[in-house]
């Protein structure tokens, strides 16, 4: 293969896995490849579902190949790509049996507690099982980003002590976290009230501004008109 | 590691998985139906007979046959009676002389009723017997054992050695394909059907081959011997190479910009060449989004059917078999990805079409399969819509139909009880597809049948999902009777507290809010509401009578009225 530099021949690993995915998923020679990828993806905070799909499929039909460990990895990568149902479409793939082993276990509550945001009870648990979530760089900010996802689309302004425990941040860690937003996110601080506290103040989108959705159903698409053109014509 | 494989496509022969190119040359096929090179070393075979077929056993374990079949009734696979010898007689010459039509009338008419009155209860002749009658042609011979073994799964119970046997077939006919040399064409209800019970045939072999407790030891001995047969790898390898082989998902962008006619051609070749390998290719696609459903892996199902636009009629949608399946797995598959509003309208469309239609199939040999169908999707029907409740996307012809089969049932299933929940297991497994495990068996004592495994998992995470998703309803009924109010007045009227219910509202905007296929968030909520500190307020989708829709479906129907009228005159 020639001498190349481990970056470049990390490019091109990649590059060789998502093609080998695209056009040859039902080769078991991959295996080793797509395995390597998922410990890619944790270290370099990429992500492919239609690779660790592959990789489970794999597993699935050759059940004594299965790592639990890359299991594990590629579950907790899909959690991190909420609000998408990858977690769900990765348990489709696993037997139920290795379904009851520990970390799995847990990683499905840690999953009911984000899909019915739960986010209290989320980081509490989060917290007890910092080993098995640490090791995968990019964790906590993404889920992060989930809470704040789906109280964008709750709340035009959320109380500041909801968003607080929603992303787990306090004090002067929040302040910061706050400015950061308010300078690059759109978003705005107000007071709410005499005693109650600051609110904050979420960008305006059709989700949390329901008002503001078109209503498709009224209009006819032109391509249905265009259907009339000859009669009219 | 893995260098990049030169070749995309790997096939099986057999035995093991082989990159396509260096599958040997095959011998050259004694038959017309091949390209000219290969036919040319026709005539030196010609004089094979029985022998040429490559078979080491005697065809029939005459003595092993399953107590149904008509060893008893005195099958003679020898006896090839007259009317058959007419069929295949004819029906090589339709091949033979590319007249589709013909073909078509001999496959779906003349085999039909000679099913009906002569097998009901007993296999076909035998390929051997048969072959003489037509130059002991070997594609044609293929084509027969295929209809041969189809009419046995769908009248008789196989055989484990038949089912293996089966297995080869394919692996043969779909190689002659794949190497590109077939010249022939055919209709294609018939490639449809091919590949539709090629699917079939691995789904029941994955059923089959999970009952291990009371197999007897000469099945088990088959099951180790012939590991291979429709193993997972050869059955979507082989589905993928007919996909790639053929081109197809180039070929339908070539057609979108209008450099390649395909659609408007249903599929046919009119320049003298064959429609075999493309149309296998296209309803391939189609057969990779049945297998990933049965496995349980929804996302690549869809993707593999990506390339087929069905917002609009394709080639899926001339064979009725086809478009039900198709639409009946994307339905599934959006159930299962939460993407309810695209699962109702697909099923709505669907529906609608049956129910206009199916009087006219009602003679069809799949009309039972048709029907079938139609009340598991109507049963899919019921649960998107207990789940995510729309007022728009249905026909009220639909509606009508889905009240009257399942109105009292999907009362109850919005309340999410107990009750609801008995209900949902009901209808998800009256309507889901057979899930398979697809490995190999272990042969270790005690043996199990674990043929119901995949089913229960996907049940279990079904009803799971349900469950988080319990509070919805009751959300919903509260949210109808206001325009605004406050957290922590809802919160006592559902006897929560604050904290929780806003855990709730929230898990409602997550649940309302999927992700669809390219990455962007939709919205299925038909009341949806923001918070604006401690105040929510209710927004309700008005549900506007389309009258723009209405009057452009009448239009369209009065002027083919008019039109219509107009011809009469001039006769």
């Amino acid at each position: 293969m020639g001498r190349e530099t481990p970056k470049e021949q990390q490019q091109q690993v990649s590059f060789t896995v998502e093609e080998l995915v695209a056009v040859n998923p039902y080769n078991p020679d991959i295996l080793p490849d797509l395995e390597n990828y998922v410990n890619e993806q944790v270290s370099s905070q990429t992500y492919s579902l239609d690779a660790n799909l592959c990789l489970l499929r794999h597993y699935q039909f050759e059940p004594e190949r299965m790592s639990i460990q890359i299991v594990v990895r590629i579950l907790v990568k899909a959690l991190m790509a909420l609000p998408a149902p990858d977690f769900n479409l990765c348990l489709f793939l696993i037997p139920e049996r290795v379904q009851m082993e520990e970390q799995i276990k847990m990683l499905i509550v840690l999953s009911h507690y984000l899909e019915t945001a739960r986010f209290h009870q989320f980081w509490d648990e989060a917290a007890k099982n910092r080993s098995i979530l640490e090791v995968v760089p990019g964790f906590e900010q993404a889920i992060q980003a989930y809470a704040i996802h789906v109280l964008s689309l709750t709340y035009q302004k959320v109380p500041r002590p909801v968003l607080a425990e929603a992303i787990n941040v306090e004090g002067l860690v929040l302040d910061k976290f706050l400015e950061f937003h308010v300078a690059n996110s759109g978003w705005a601080l107000e007071a709410a009230g005499p005693g109650r506290g600051h609110l904050v103040v979420l960008p305006t989108t059709e989700f949390n501004h329901p008002e503001l959705k078109k209503n498709v159903s009224e209009s006819v698409p032109l391509e249905h008109v265009a259907r009339l053109f000859p009669i009219l014509g | 590691m893995g260098s990049l494989y030169p070749d995309s496509c790997f096939v099986y022969d057999g035995r093991f998985l082989l990159p396509l190119k260096t599958l040997k040359r095959l011998p050259a096929l004694p038959s017309i139906f091949t390209s000219a090179s290969a036919r040319s070393a026709r005539i030196s075979c010609n004089d094979g007979g029985g022998a040429s077929y490559g078979y080491d056993d005697p065809p029939y374990d005459s003595r092993q046959q399953a107590p149904s079949q008509s060893s008893d009734v005195g099958y003679d696979p020898n006896f090839v009676p007259d009317s058959v010898k007419t069929f295949v007689v004819h029906l090589y010459r339709h091949i033979r002389e590319r007249n589709v039509y013909e073909i078509h009338q001999m496959y779906e008419g003349s085999f039909q009723r000679l099913s009906e009155r002569m097998f009901r209860e007993s296999p076909w002749p035998s390929v051997e017997a048969v072959a003489p009658y037509v130059d002991n042609d070997h594609v044609f011979c293929l084509l027969y054992r295929e209809m041969w073994f189809r009419h046995l799964y769908a009248r008789l119970a196989p055989t484990g050695r038949q089912r293996v046997e089966s297995w080869d077939n394919y692996c043969s006919l779909f190689s002659v394909v794949l190497h590109g040399v077939v010249n022939m064409q055919l209709p294609n209800q018939w490639l449809w059907d091919m590949v539709d019970e090629f699917v079939y045939q691995f789904q029941s072999y994955c059923q089959y081959r999970a009952k291990l407790k009371s197999k007897t030891d000469e099945e088990l001995q088959l099951l180790r011997q012939y590991d291979q047969a429709w193993s997972v790898y050869g059955v979507l390898n082989y589905l993928q190479a007919l996909v790639e082989k053929s081109l197809i998902t180039q070929i339908l962008e070539r057609e979108k910009e209008g450099l390649e006619q395909f659609t408007a051609t249903d599929g046919y070749d009119y320049e003298g060449g064959s429609n075999v390998l493309k149309v296998l290719g296209y309803y391939s696609m189609v057969g990779l989004l049945r297998v990933h459903c049965l496995l349980g892996d929804y996302q690549t199902g869809l993707k593999c059917l990506a390339p087929i636009d069905i917002s609009q009629q394709g080639v899926y949608t001339i064979v009725i078999g086809s478009h039900i399946t198709t639409i009946y797995h994307y339905g599934f598959a959006s159930l299962m990805l939460r993407r309810y509003g695209d699962a109702i309208k697909e099923f709505n469309k669907v529906l609608l079409y049956i129910l206009k239609t199916k009087q006219y199939h009602q003679k069809s040999p799949q009309y039972d399969q048709i029907l079938k169908k139609n009340e598991q999707m109507y049963a899919l029907q019921a649960i998107c819509l207990s789940l995510c409740p729309q007022t728009k996307l249905v026909d009220e012809n639909v509606i009508t139909q889905l009240k009257e089969k399942y109105n009292d049932k999907m009362l109850r299933m919005q309340r999410f009880d107990d009750e609801a929940y008995g209900l949902y297991d009901e209808l998800f497994s009256y309507a889901c597809p057979k899930f398979i495990t697809p490995s190999a068996p272990i042969f270790d004592e005690p043996l199990a049948n674990y043929n119901q495994d995949a089913y229960r998992l996907q049940l279990k995470l079904f009803l799971y999902e349900i469950k988080q998703q319990q509070l919805l309803a009751s959300i919903r009924t509260f949210l109808k009777l206001y325009s605004t109010i406050s957290v922590g007045k809802l919160a006592t009227y559902m006897e929560v507290d604050e904290a929780t219910l806003r855990t709730i509202l929230m898990t409602y905007k997550h649940k309302t809010h999927v992700v669809d296929n390219e990455g962007k968030i939709v919205s299925n909520a038909d009341i949806d509401f923001c918070i604006n500190e401690d105040i929510i307020h209710v927004v309700e989708q008005k549900s506007t009578k389309n009258y723009g829709d209405y009057f452009l479906r009448q239009t369209l129907k009065f002027e083919e009225i008019i039109s219509e009228l107009e011809r009469v005159k001039m006769d």
